[in-house]
């Protein structure tokens, strides 16, 4: 049986995070799926990377720089035309709390 | 033989020689979609009328003598992960159901420049995220080999609807194999280009250092073809590279004698269906015979890319799918009590499974206490991935390995278990990892006719060889081409 | 219990590029129409991506040159994942552990002790802006926001200090240099009332005996140099009155509330944030070569310390004058517009230090919009040399020319309030005093000084101040003898 790697209130805290919410089964679903998912990922341990560098970018390149000028910004009905919570120009969202 | 059943180059050809006209071939396009897609459900959205006029158009000037783009009158069909000004793009999501670009992607304008004519939005799994084409929000596609299998994923759609000449070429996108796994399990030819080789720009991310654009075609030639048009520096992309554009099409025309290919036992592990390896070694026997060098390579750290890809990959995704939240675009849920409660219900009604899990793997990654144990351990293993590559390569000119394990599987067969699902991937994700071109190319197929395909990997920006090679191959296949009977069969179970 | 101060300042500055940071919208978004200064690339759109403005990059390493850090040559951009309606990524392109700048420093003078104090700049770094929320009518009852995304993507340039300020007043001296650096190196016009530069606090009190670091309260809204220079000084009152009570300081956010003059706890709106930093995978490792460093350094424009050390030597003014003229750019370059074509650097001084400086504060105008062009200020001194205003009448003039934007000789002549120089005009009026009054005329001769004063009034009465007082002095006495 494989220990718990993650447990059921760090799904929760990890969901909070992500802005998603589950109901029990689900977060129970979850948290068995992550933790065979997270024992599977531990034979990275097996590797000693301590003088490894990470890979954060797999090419190497001069910078890509953009010229200081402006260009035409969308129309207003563009931008807004994908929601309908607008409000004279506005996006529309509930209050913060 | 309708004109829907030529190849893109075939078409371009006979267009050029007035034979046939872009008109009549839209005709025999749209004629099969209505015929075959109600059973392949390849499609999300059709561009009829646009497409039509388009056609005219090309007709208008080739009556007028006018010198014509390379694809003039070449029927496209675009992933619907990519931009399209004017044409719904939802990603095979529900949560962006409705969400209408207001931009193309560079891709897209550099098709539309070479006269291509965009026929529609194909299905995928949602977001990218899958191997089936199962996960999307919108039911699955049908595998034209077999209606009860699946045609792989996550570019599943755009596979399915070249294999049923629903149109002569696709884009797809390949962030861990999925355009090559598809054009395996549906007999086609599937290209994932260099990282940075072709812009991503308008290109809905997944995972950013690994997604590219890449073209799903019938034959290697119109691959080339696709490559050239597409591929090239883009200055609204800052990964996308500064490296002139070779000429593809000829690097194919010539011999791959004294090729040196390397064959990684890594990858010929238990698993790997007898019937794939059989159609590997034959497939291996041609390549001898044309004259290239086979020798057993080493790709020492495979076992651990499929960890490390699901670690950087996932970390990547939570954040590039943190904007759906509902309140520019996109589907927003009814009813919530404040601002919180209004992303968390839109978020969770609006996503799939495979996603949520996704995004939560990621977010956990990524989170204090756990970003040096997951995200940078998967980021170190990574150079270790991508060294094993150099090291080979450094001996070798090409590496040839099985695409997928197995043919096509049964729908449902994996979807419950995301532990096998990723397993269908292990022979695609390295290449991700490293950022290295690869292509898929059908090799045979097993005894229930389904597809096997076989992957040539090069290393960084040597489309021209693996190419080269694929195109080689494809003249001398001792196994004979075939075109998939689209049957139809009770779908038993199939997700809705 | 001895305690001391201890202040760190975050601040951020919006660079004045053309176009933001990482597309080519507009800079120019205030007072724009909402959502109409947007690009899919700023609004995050799905499948946009971010392209860096070569600008942005300059005057990034221009502010880290000029703060004396050490450049790194390779930085990296890293996003900093929170949700947040003015955030359309749900994510910020900044910079962490890896930013452009690092180890600088900046001197501050402190006024009346003329020390000189350095302050420790940990970082600097880039990153773009978020948009704006806004709230119709009453914030508290409104049950929604409205979201406005023209300033998203604005870039930033933030700057980190060590806490190294020992009280608030040195953190307003502090925040004034560092405008009028940034003004000067023509990257941000430091107007806090806009938003183009933002400061937040930290501040915390260190028992001096045992040397112990005392619980940080960081402190928002801020709003204006004296609001910050305020909402201090109400911290350090509000953490020695609480710990001399003996309660603990909590770590926490503070807002500043300006109407109420205090600084309220935001304790419960408080959720800690697990920000996620990682690599930004769209955009490659900056790379700023010593070459392109030094470049910059080397053409750096002139900073308000060389400048003012450089009228002081030109000009020969006094260092209060020079301090006051170069305080910030747009006023000194007003000062030099006008010393360049008037001798008298020092009665120049004293008109825009004095007179000049009050009436744009009244009416809240920025020297930049001074209804008295530096040419126009020249032409009246010019006037008051040449006699033809007397330095009292001036001050009038110079009131008129400030409300109405007209020129002193174009005021004295509508009024005729030109003084009198001519003789024989005069002579006219004093031959009238001296007729009208006979008796002073008499005290005067039997040696009453005051009746010469009192001639001398009527005849200012007469021409309505206009004549030149010296003139009449000596005008009436020799009228009298004659």
């Amino acid at each position: 049986m494989t220990e718990k790697i993650i447990t059921k209130k760090e799904v929760e805290y990890v969901a909070k995070l992500a802005k998603l919410e589950f109901n029990e089964r689900e977060k129970e679903e979850f948290t068995s799926q992550l933790n065979s998912i997270l024992d599977y990922f531990k034979k990275l341990n097996k590797l000693d990377t301590e003088r490894v560098e990470p890979t954060a970018y797999v090419i190497s390149m001069p910078n890509l720089l953009n010229e200081d000028e402006v260009k035409p910004s969308l129309p207003q009905e563009e931008v807004l035309s994908n929601s309908k919570y607008v409000k004279k120009g506005y996006f529309k969202v509930p209050k913060i709390m | 033989m309708t004109l829907n059943q030529l190849t893109a180059h075939e078409a371009i050809n006979l267009i050029k020689k007035k034979r046939i006209t872009a008109y009549e071939i839209m005709q025999d396009i749209f004629n099969q979609i209505d015929k075959v897609d109600n059973l392949i459900k390849a499609f999300l959205v059709i561009n009829r009328e646009e497409a039509l006029i388009q056609a005219k158009e090309i007709d208008k000037k080739v009556k007028n003598g006018e010198k014509l783009p390379p694809l003039a009158g070449v029927a496209v069909a675009i992933k619907d992960i990519i931009a399209t000004r004017g044409t719904e793009t939802t990603c095979g999501s529900k949560i962006l159901k409705g969400f209408i670009p207001p931009y193309n992607a560079t891709v897209i304008n550099r098709l539309r420049e070479a006269g291509a004519i965009i026929i529609g939005k194909t299905n995928m799994d949602e977001f990218a995220m899958g191997s089936s084409t199962e996960n999307s929000a919108f039911g699955p596609t049908y595998n034209p080999w077999d209606l009860e299998r699946v045609p792989g994923g996550s570019s599943g759609g755009s596979t399915a609807a070249v294999a049923a000449d629903e149109t002569f070429v696709a884009l797809g996108t390949d962030t861990g194999g999925s355009i090559r796994q598809p054009a395996s399990l549906c007999g086609m030819v599937g290209l994932k280009p260099t990282y940075g080789r072709v812009s991503r720009y308008g290109l809905v991310a997944y995972a950013s250092s690994l997604d590219q654009i890449g073209p799903i075609t019938k034959d290697v030639t119109d691959c080339a073809l696709v490559m050239k048009v597409i591929s090239g520096h883009d200055n609204m992309d800052s990964t996308s590279v500064n490296l002139e554009v070779p000429d593809y099409l000829k690097s194919c025309q010539e011999g791959i004698k004294d090729l040196k290919i390397g064959v990684p036992k890594e990858y010929f592990i238990e698993g790997i269906d007898p019937e794939v390896k059989g159609a590997l070694d034959k497939a291996l026997k041609i390549f001898e015979k044309l004259g290239a060098k086979i020798e057993e390579a080493s790709l020492p750290h495979t076992e651990y890319s499929l960890p490390t890809y699901y670690l950087i990959a996932t970390a990547e995704a939570s954040s590039n799918l943190a904007r759906y939240d509902g309140v520019q675009y996109g589907y927003r849920a009814e009813e919530y009590e404040d601002l919180s409660s209004m992303y968390q219900k839109t978020r969770s009604e609006g996503f799939g499974s495979e996603v949520k899990r996704r995004i939560m793997l990621g977010t956990y990654a990524l989170s204090s206490g756990y970003y040096d144990a997951y995200y940078l351990k998967a980021q170190k293993v990574r150079t270790l991935i991508k060294e094993d590559f150099d090291k080979v390569f450094s001996k070798y000119d090409i590496l040839i390995t099985p695409t997928s394990p197995t043919p096509a599987f049964k729908l449902n067969e994996k979807v419950s278990d995301p532990l096998t699902m990723y397993l269908s991937d292990i022979f695609t994700i390295p290449i991700n990892l490293a950022g290295i071109p690869a292509i898929s190319i059908n090799c045979g197929y097993s005894k229930s006719n389904l597809p096997i395909g076989l992957q040539i990997i090069g290393k960084h920006f040597s489309e021209e060889t693996i190419l080269r090679a694929a195109f080689n191959f494809e003249q001398n296949n001792s196994v004979e081409k075939k075109k998939p009977s689209i049957k139809p069969v009770k779908h038993k179970g199939a997700k809705k | 219990m001895k305690k001391e101060v201890v202040i760190g300042l975050e601040i951020h500055v919006q660079l004045m590029t053309k176009a933001k940071m990482f597309c080519h919208c507009s800079t120019d978004y205030i007072g724009k129409e909402p959502n109409t200064n947007t690009c899919p690339v700023c609004l995050g759109l799905p499948g946009s991506l971010p392209v860096l403005n070569k600008k942005v990059l300059e005057f990034a390493i221009r502010t880290a040159v000029a703060l004396n850090c050490e450049i790194n040559q390779v930085s990296i951009f890293h996003r900093k994942n929170y949700f947040y309606p003015d955030l359309p990524k749900a994510y910020q392109i900044s910079q962490y552990d890896i930013p452009l700048g690092i180890n600088g420093y900046m001197e501050i003078s402190l006024p009346e002790s003329k020390e000189k104090h350095r302050i420790g700049i940990t970082r600097v770094h880039t990153e773009e802006d978020a948009g704006k929320l806004v709230h119709e009518g009453d914030i508290a009852s409104s049950s929604y926001s409205l979201v406005d995304y023209n300033r998203c993507g604005i870039p930033l340039v933030e700057i980190v200090t060590e806490p190294d300020f020992r009280s608030p007043e040195e953190a307003r001296i502090f925040l004034v240099k560092l405008r009028s650096i940034v003004q000067y190196l023509g990257v941000c016009d430091g107007n806090m009332d806009e938003g183009s530069m933002r400061c937040d606090a930290n501040i915390s009190l260190k028992d001096t005996k045992t040397g112990a670091l005392g619980t940080k309260a960081e402190i928002k809204n801020m709003n204006s140099f004296k609001a910050v220079k305020k909402a201090l000084q109400f911290e350090v009152d509000r953490q020695k009155k609480l710990l001399t009570e003996g309660e603990k300081i909590i770590q926490e956010t503070r807002h500043w509330d300006e109407s109420k003059n205090v600084t309220v706890s935001m304790r419960s709106k408080e959720e800690a944030h697990d920000y996620r930093y990682f690599p930004e995978p769209d955009l490659l490792p900056l790379k700023v070569d010593l070459k392109m460093t030094d470049e910059i350094r080397k053409n750096l424009p002139e900073l308000p310390e060389a400048r003012r050390e450089r009228i002081i030597k030109k000009y020969k003014i006094p260092e209060y004058d020079a301090e006051i003229l170069t305080s910030s750019k747009a006023l000194g370059d007003y000062y030099e517009k006008a010393v360049s074509s008037y001798s008298n650097s020092k009665v120049l001084s004293n008109w825009i230090m004095g007179d000049l400086i009050r009436y744009l504060n009244e009416s809240k105008l920025k020297i930049e919009d001074s209804p008295i062009s530096p040419e126009k200020l020249v032409r009246m001194l010019k006037l008051i040399d040449e006699g033809i205003v007397s330095g009292k009448m001036a001050k009038g003039i110079f009131e008129k020319m400030f409300k109405t934007g007209k020129d002193a000789s174009q005021i004295v002549k509508e009024s005729g309030i030109a003084q009198i120089t001519d003789e024989d005009e005069l002579f006219k009026v004093v031959d009238r005093v001296i007729k009208e009054n006979p008796g002073s005329v008499e005290d005067f001769n039997k040696g009453k000084e005051k009746a010469l004063h009192y001639l001398v009034g009527r005849v200012m009465r007469y021409t309505k101040g206009r004549a030149k007082p010296d003139f009449v002095f000596d005008t009436i006495k020799q009228r009298i003898n004659k």
